[in-house]
C-alpha cells in the first residue's frame, strides 16, 4: 500500500494555519474534500466493501449535527445506518454486541465529551473483551467515532480533548487526524484493525481542513509516528488541531530564532509510537509536547516520562509541555485557555536558552 | 407505504391499576414507521403530539402502579410437581425430562463440591445456583444450540445444558491450564466458543446492551438465531439494563430478556431494589412483550423461552421473562447470608419449593425415577465429579506468558519490552516466585 507523503502548503484559516497534505498519484484520482467529507468517504467505502459494516448512533440517520454521515442511510439502507436511543452507554454497548457478533460496528458519540456514560463499557468491557475470555470473544470490529477538540466557542462541553483518560486503557487503540487525508486512512485503518479502536475528530477542521482525498479506500499505519518536517535543534510532538499550530511555531522559531525544529505527529496515542519520538530527541536533545488538554495526567506526561527514561543523557534542557490549564474549558476564554503558538515559541526559547 | 399500526395502551384509571393480562392482549401492535400517515389536523379532537397514541382525557388523575396484585406468576406444576392444566404441560419425553433432572442435580453436585474446594483453599472463589437450577435448565433447553447467549454468572446451567464438561468448568475454577480463558479470570467466569455462550465478566449488566447489539447482528444474518440475555433482578437497577431494554426494542431485536429473580441482590432484599412490580412491569414501559414465571418450575420456564424464542425470532422484536425464584446459596463463598437472613426463610424454599424436588416428583408420579434411580445417580454423578476435581487439582497452571498475549490481537512493542524484563527479572529472583506451579 502507498504511503502518504507530504508536502508543505498553507492555507490560512482565520488566525490560524492550516497546513496541508499532498499525497502521492499511486492511491488513485482524488477529489477536494474537507474533513467530515472524507469521513464520510470512509465511511463510504466501508459500507460498500463489507456487507456486515453498520453506523449507528444519535441523529446519524439523516447525516449527523456534523454531517459525516450524509447520504448513507439513502444509498446502503437504514438497517445500515440507524439513530439510536439518546444514551451513549447503550451506544458503545450495543456496538460491543455487534462487534462480538461478528459483524463491523461504527458507532458514534455526538461529541467527545459525552463519552464518559460509556466508559464502563469501553474501559471493561470492549478494552478487556479478548483477554478475559482466552481470546475466544472479542470486539475487534468496534471503531467508536467522536467528534473532539476546541472549536472557538465550545465552553466545557463542547470542547473537550478526553485521549488521556483512554490512554490508561489497555486494550484499546486511540486515534487523531489532523486533516482529512490522514482521518480518511487512519479512519479505514481503525474500522479495519481487529481491536476496537476510538477515532477523535478534530471538530474544528471538520469545514475548515480541506485536502484533495482519494476517493479509493487508503490506510494510514496505527501506531505510527509521522515526522512531518525535520529539524535538529528542537522536537515538537502534537495530534489533531495542536499539529497546525505546532508547524506554525516551527516556521516562527526558525524566522525569529534561527532554531530548526523537528515536528511530529504523533497520530496513535495508545499504542504509541515511542521509538520515533525518542529517536529525534536523541538527535535534537529538546521536547516540546503540546496539546489543548488540560496539562495534569495529560498524555504529554506519559511521552515527557518514557523520553526522560529512555533518553535522559541527550537531554539538553527539561521536557517543555504546553497544554491547557487544569482547570475546565471555559468559554469566554478559550483565547486565553488554549496553547496558542506565542506560549508554545516562549517555550521553545526557554528550552533554548536554558 | 406508512403502515401505521395503533399502539393501545389502556390508561387505567380504576383503583385496581394494570390489568397486566388485558394489556397483554390488547398490545398487538407495534409502530413500524417513523412518519404520520396524516398530518397534523388541528379541527380533530385527539391528540396531535407526535410523542403519543391517545386519547384526551378531563379528569386529573394518577395511574396507580399495582404492586400489591401484580403481573400474575405463569406456571404449569404445583409445588408437589402435579400438573395444573393440561394443555399446558409441553409433554417432553422421558428422556429429555430425566436429561432436565440429571443436568439439575449434576449441577447441585458440581456446586457442592466446587463450594466446599474453596473453604478448603483450592480455589480462590465460587458462586453457588442452588434454587435456581430451574431457571438455567428450562431456558437452555427451550434454544437453539446455536442461540448466543448473554449471562452474568449465575447461569453455569446453561453451559452444564449445553454440553460444557466438568473438566473445563473445573479447569476455569483452578485456573489451570486447560482453562479455555487462560487463567485470566476469577472462577464461575466460564465462556464457550463452541457452546455460543459468551465468556462472563464481573460487572453487573453490562451484557444487556451487548446482547441488543449481537441480536441486531443476528437478524441481518437471516440466520434463525436468536440471543438470550440473562441478568438478575439486581443488575436490572443497572443504567445498563435501561439502555438495553430501549434499544432492543426500538431497533427491533430477536432478543430474549431472561431475569432471574432471587429475592437477593447479595444482602439487598427486591423491596430495596425497586418500588414497581418488579422487572416485568418495566417490559411494557420500553414498547417490550412481557411475562412472569415461576422460575422454579422447568416446564413453565421451558414454555415461556420457546414462545418467546419463536416469536422473537419471527417479529423480530424482544421479550421479557422476569422468572421467579429463590437464592438459596450464600451470594458467594464471600457472603455468609445468615447476617441478613433467616435459616428458617431459606429452609422453606429448600424443602418445600425446589425446581429439583417438583421435577423429581413429577417423574416418580410417572414411575420414570425410583428410589434406587435417585440413589445410584447420586453416587455416580458424585464420582465424576470427584474425578474431574482431582484431575484439575493436579493440572499445572497455564504458563506466565499468557499474562501478556490478548491485549490486542497482536503483541505490541511495549508489551513485548515488559514481557521481557519480566522474564529478565524472574530469572534473576526465581527463588520468590512459585514457578513449579506453571506450565513451561
Amino acid at each position: 500500500m502507498c504511503q502518504v507523503s507530504i508536502k508543505v502548503c498553507v492555507r490560512h484559516l482565520s488566525d490560524m494555519f492550516f497546513f496541508l497534505a499532498f499525497i502521492c498519484e499511486c492511491l488513485g484520482p482524488t477529489q477536494k474534500m474537507n474533513l467530515f467529507q472524507s469521513v464520510t468517504s470512509a465511511l463510504d467505502n466501508t459500507l460498500a466493501s463489507d456487507p456486515t459494516a453498520v453506523i449507528f448512533g444519535e441523529d446519524v440517520a439523516f447525516g449527523g449535527v456534523f454531517r459525516c454521515t450524509v447520504g448513507l442511510r439513502d444509498k446502503y439502507g437504514k438497517d445500515r445506518v440507524f439513530n439510536t436511543p439518546l444514551c451513549e452507554q447503550g451506544i458503545v454497548g450495543f456496538g460491543i454486541g455487534v462487534a462480538v457478533a461478528g459483524a463491523t460496528a461504527i458507532a458514534e458519540i455526538q461529541f467527545a465529551d459525552y463519552i464518559y456514560p460509556a466508559f464502563d463499557q469501553i474501559v471493561n468491557e470492549a478494552a478487556k473483551y479478548r483477554y478475559r475470555s482466552g481470546n475466544l470473544f472479542d470486539c475487534g470490529n468496534l471503531t467508536i467515532r467522536a467528534p473532539w477538540g476546541c472549536v472557538g466557542h465550545g465552553s466545557l462541553y463542547h470542547s473537550q480533548s478526553p485521549e488521556a483518560f483512554f490512554a490508561h486503557c489497555p486494550g484499546i487503540k486511540v486515534v487523531i487526524p489532523r486533516g482529512p487525508v490522514q482521518a480518511k486512512g487512519l479512519l479505514l485503518s481503525c474500522i479495519s484493525d481487529k481491536n476496537p479502536c476510538i477515532f477523535f475528530e478534530p471538530k474544528i477542521l471538520y469545514r475548515a481542513a480541506v485536502e484533495q482525498v482519494p476517493v479509493e479506500p487508503y490506510t494510514i499505519p496505527l501506531s505510527q509516528a509521522e515526522v512531518l518536517q525535520e529539524g535538529s535543534d528542537v522536537t515538537l510532538v502534537a495530534w489533531g488541531t495542536q499539529i497546525h499550530v505546532m508547524r506554525e511555531v516551527a516556521n516562527m522559531a526558525q524566522e525569529k530564532l534561527g532554531v530548526s525544529c523537528e515536528v511530529i505527529d504523533l497520530q496513535t496515542i495508545l499504542p504509541w509510537d515511542t521509538e520515533t519520538v525518542c529517536k529525534s530527541v536523541v538527535k535534537t536533545g529538546r521536547l516540546l509536547i503540546s496539546h489543548e488538554a488540560p496539562i495534569t495526567g495529560g498524555f504529554a506526561a506519559e511521552i515527557s516520562s518514557t523520553v526522560q527514561e529512555e533518553c535522559f543523557l541527550n537531554l539538553e534542557a527539561p521536557i517543555s509541555r504546553v497544554c491547557g490549564y487544569d482547570t475546565p474549558f471555559p468559554h469566554i476564554f478559550e483565547p486565553f485557555y488554549i496553547p496558542d503558538k506565542w506560549k508554545c515559541l516562549e517555550a521553545i526559547k526557554r528550552m533554548i536558552n536554558y | 407505504m406508512n403502515k401505521m399500526y395503533g399502539l393501545c395502551f389502556h390508561a387505567v384509571r380504576q383503583t385496581a391499576g394494570l390489568k397486566s393480562s388485558r394489556l397483554l392482549q390488547r398490545r398487538a401492535f407495534r409502530v413500524s414507521t417513523l412518519h404520520r400517515q396524516q398530518p397534523f389536523d388541528s379541527t380533530l379532537e385527539k391528540p396531535q403530539f407526535p410523542g403519543a397514541s391517545a386519547e384526551f382525557v378531563d379528569q386529573l388523575e394518577f395511574i396507580e402502579p399495582n404492586v400489591i396484585s401484580g403481573i400474575p406468576v405463569y406456571r404449569v406444576m404445583d409445588r408437589q410437581g402435579n400438573i395444573i392444566n393440561p394443555s399446558q404441560d409441553p409433554q417432553l419425553s422421558k428422556e429429555t425430562v430425566l436429561n432436565f433432572y440429571q443436568k439439575m442435580t449434576m449441577l447441585n453436585t458440581m456446586d457442592r463440591i466446587l463450594y466446599e474446594s474453596q473453604r478448603q483453599g483450592r480455589i480462590s472463589f465460587y458462586m453457588t445456583n442452588y434454587g435456581e437450577e430451574g431457571t438455567h435448565i428450562g431456558s437452555a433447553a427451550a434454544l437453539n444450540p446455536n442461540d448466543l447467549v448473554f449471562g452474568q454468572y449465575r447461569e453455569a446451567g446453561v453451559l452444564m445444558y449445553r454440553g460444557f464438561s466438568l473438566d473445563h468448568f473445573m479447569a476455569q475454577c483452578y485456573a489451570n491450564a486447560d482453562d479455555l480463558g487462560k487463567g485470566r479470570q476469577m472462577p464461575v467466569h466460564y465462556g464457550s466458543k463452541d457452546l455460543n455462550f459468551v465468556t462472563i465478566s464481573s460487572p453487573l449488566a453490562t451484557q444487556i446492551p451487548q446482547a441488543a447489539g449481537a441480536a441486531y447482528a443476528v437478524k441481518r444474518e437471516n440466520s434463525n438465531r436468536a440471543v438470550i440475555c440473562y441478568f438478575g433482578e439486581g443488575a436490572a437497577s443497572e443504567g445498563d439494563a435501561h439502555a438495553g431494554f430501549n434499544f432492543s426494542a426500538t431497533l427491533e431485536c430477536p432478543l430474549i430478556f431472561f431475569c432471574r429473580n432471587n429475592g437477593y441482590a447479595i444482602s439487598t432484599p427486591t423491596n430495596e431494589q425497586y418500588r414497581g412490580d418488579g422487572i416485568a412491569a418495566r417490559g411494557p414501559g420500553y414498547g417490550m412483550l412481557s411475562i412472569r414465571v415461576d422460575g422454579n418450575d422447568v416446564f413453565a420456564v421451558y414454555n415461556a423461552t420457546k414462545e418467546a424464542r419463536r416469536r422473537a425470532v419471527a417479529e423480530n422484536q424482544p421479550f421479557l421473562i422476569e422468572a421467579m425464584t429463590y437464592r438459596i446459596g450464600h451470594h458467594s463463598t464471600s457472603d455468609d447470608s445468615s447476617a441478613y437472613r433467616s435459616v428458617d426463610e431459606v429452609n422453606y424454599w429448600d424443602k418445600q419449593d425446589h425446581p429439583i424436588s417438583r421435577l423429581r416428583h413429577y417423574m416418580t408420579a410417572r414411575g420414570w425415577w425410583s428410589e434406587d434411580d435417585e440413589r445410584s445417580w447420586r453416587k455416580q454423578s458424585r464420582k465424576t465429579v470427584m474425578e474431574a476435581f482431582e484431575r484439575a487439582e493436579r493440572r499445572l497452571k497455564p504458563n506466565p506468558e499468557l499474562l501478556f498475549t490478548d491485549v490486542y490481537q497482536e503483541m505490541t512493542p511495549q508489551l513485548n519490552k515488559q514481557r521481557e524484563s519480566l522474564w529478565r527479572h524472574v530469572q534473576q529472583y526465581k527463588e520468590h516466585y512459585p514457578l513449579d506451579l506453571y506450565d513451561k
